[in-house]
């Protein structure tokens, strides 16, 4: 398949000009427009047909849900103790502490030298900003499983 | 060095962030009965960043991403005081129905952190990530009460809704970047000078969108009803004044700084938006039977008159700032009011309970005919000096078709207020009100008495105030 490549989109508004550019950038994505069309056909088409050709005759046994030919045991719907997303939200937060950490690492020294002194100390505040809402967490408990 | 200047620039910011931080920790070594002591520190924090923000100087800092201009300082400050307001109303109102967590003002003071950074915005990032900060704190105060089905509700309803907006601003975001090249708003203003692209408008409406959102403007209204109906009275008197202001000056900002050169492109935009949310709020407003879905449909239709400020251009910018002013103070007093009335313990919800409260409660009952008198814009309450300006920045701008309307509109809003006055004054009381507590009577008097008379005096300091703060603004 050809590579799609978009051309220069830098035109000015009301330029004469434009609009060639633009169908031309838009003629590339004509096969796609081809194939969501035809998907669109074909998807529509067999829907359709189906609801249209197919007998229908229902009862409670083929509506109700096929578990395995059981009767459902109960609801498809569970609880989840708010616990556990509790502990995962922590966990996000404090992963992407460290996903901020390595690239900071990893530069900080390569920085310029004014450059690298607001480059430590912009950790250093996010670092104890999330130190106190650490201790916030631990007082109110959030950590404990009990 | 640049560096203490714009710590000197963002001396509210910094006062507000390690205060909050601080008080946090605090607030956690205490606990819920803290609730008190935390609120009163708060409310010095606020205070104090107000000072700052009063005799800030003025500047740029953080590579022009940070804007501390005369307007930013004005909004800081009314944004800063409406907040303490909120505080003590919120600290009388939890501790009474029990729900007071220490959290609560730390939250007004990170929401009022966030706004003041939207006022700031200098460019997309910024923006960004002060409205993000505004509105999670803001998402958490509407579910406050989280055993209250109606108060999660709105907390959800506020969440779903407010994140949509938040991906609509963010596509705009990025679509703006992408064609002009900068995050900046000057830079993007110049890039869209020289090569204006449709992508670029493309990016501009969605970032409209997105803010339109934020500040409930029609057809970005839907979720305003529910949620004030759902969250707690002092939240709601807080989202419906200083987050909204935040919002506009940020409104403002982005299309007369970023995109002053298409101001006839957006003004087609801001104009139908002003003149939907007008005519939605006022015909909305006609079938309510609760008092806060009332004033959300109010407030829907006074956005859509600081949109036609914004409309206007530079000459908008003051009666956009004395608007909101006015706006807030009023707005304030209302849900005040709301929250002074209970009968039986049980809060006043029903517009109709306001009957013949002339004979039960008559401080009350003169407070709210005179903000009523003021909201429906009739002279010489404030209300009608906010209107005033406003649709005399439109006339001068030669917007007088929208002035006119948005006259129509205010006169169809008139009804339900005037039904509030007919409902007070001349019918049937439904039984005694219980004593008002002693914060809201108060809180609720110093708002009436703003509305006139002292009004009066403070246009006469205030407005040339506004006049030179707006002055620069945008370029």
């Amino acid at each position: 398949m050809r590579l799609l490549k978009a051309p220069d989109m830098r035109p000015v508004f009301n330029s004469e000009g434009l609009g060639d550019l633009m169908n031309a950038f838009l003629l590339q994505y004509l096969p796609v427009i081809i194939f969501i069309g035809v998907a669109t056909v074909l998807g529509l088409g067999f829907m359709i047909g189906a609801l249209v050709i197919a007998p229908k005759a229902p009862d409670t046994e083929k509506l109700s849900a096929y578990e395995c030919g059981f009767n459902a045991f109960d609801s498809a719907r569970q609880k989840f103790d708010v616990r556990f997303y509790l502990v995962s939200i922590l966990f996000i937060i404090f992963d992407l502490e460290a996903s901020f950490l390595f690239p900071w690492a990893v530069s900080l020294f390569d920085m310029p030298n004014g450059g690298m002194h607001v480059a430590f100390w912009s950790m250093v505040t996010f670092l104890v900003e999330l130190g106190l809402g650490y201790i916030y967490v631990w007082k109110k408990g959030a950590l404990e499983w009990e | 060095m640049d560096f203490n200047l714009a710590l000197h620039l963002g001396l509210p910011e910094t006062i507000l962030a390690v205060s909050s931080l601080l008080i946090l920790v605090f607030g956690a070594f205490r606990g819920d009965k803290g609730m008190i002591s935390v609120s009163a520190l708060c409310g010095v924090a606020l205070i104090a960043a107000a000072f700052a923000a009063a005799f800030g100087h003025q500047g740029a800092a953080f590579g022009g991403s940070f804007i501390v201009d005369g307007v930013a300082l004005f909004a800081k400050v009314a944004i800063y005081i409406a907040a303490v307001f909120i505080i003590v109303l919120g600290q009388g109102y939890f501790d009474r129905v029990g729900a007071g967590r220490f959290e609560l003002p730390i939250l007004i003071l990170l929401a009022a952190l966030g706004m003041s950074l939207m006022v700031s915005a200098g460019d997309l990032i910024s923006l960004y990530v002060g409205l993000e900060l505004q509105s999670l704190a803001l998402y958490v105060l509407a579910a406050f009460r989280r055993d209250d089905a109606k108060s999660s509700e709105a907390g959800l309803k506020y969440f779903v809704l407010g994140a949509l907006s938040s991906g609509l601003l963010l596509y705009g975001a990025s679509l703006v970047y992408g064609f002009a090249g900068s995050m900046n708003f000057h830079d993007i203003a110049q890039s869209a000078t020289t090569n204006l692209n449709v992508g670029l408008i493309f990016g501009l409406v969605f970032v409209i969108c997105g803010l339109a959102f934020k500040v409930s403007a029609a057809p970005f209204h839907m979720w305003t009803p529910d949620v004030y109906e759902g969250a707690p009275t002092p939240i709601v008197a807080f989202f419906a004044g200083a987050p909204k202001f935040a919002a506009m000056v940020l409104f403002a900002r982005v299309l007369q700084t970023g995109f002053a050169a298409q101001a006839d492109q957006w003004r087609q935009v801001v104009l139908v938006l002003a003149v939907l949310s007008f005519v939605i709020g006022a015909l909305g407003g006609l079938m309510q039977k609760d008092i806060k879905r009332l004033l959300a449909y109010s407030s829907i239709a006074n956005m859509g008159y600081a949109l036609l400020a914004i409309a206007a251009g530079a000459v908008g910018i003051p009666a956009l700032l004395i608007f909101f002013v006015l706006y807030m103070v009023d707005t304030l007093g209302l849900f005040t009011v709301q929250m002074a009335l209970s009968r039986k313990g049980e809060p006043v919800t029903r517009i109709d309970s306001l009957a013949g409260l002339s004979k039960t409660n008559m401080p009350m009952t003169i407070v709210l005919t005179i903000l009523c008198l003021s909201v429906l814009g009739m002279p010489p309450f404030s209300g009608f000096w906010a209107k005033y300006f406003v649709f005399g920045a439109a006339i001068t701008s030669g917007l007088w078709q929208f002035a006119a309307a948005g006259l129509v509109a205010s006169v169809v809003a008139a009804f339900y207020y005037l039904r509030i006055l007919k409902l007070m004054w001349f019918d049937v009381p439904a039984g005694d009100m219980d004593k008002s507590p002693l914060e809201t009577r108060w809180i609720a008097y110093a708002a009436a008495a703003f509305s006139f008379p002292v009004v009066i005096v403070f246009l006469v300091y205030v407005y040339p105030l506004a006049q030179s703060a707006a002055q620069g603004f945008g370029s």
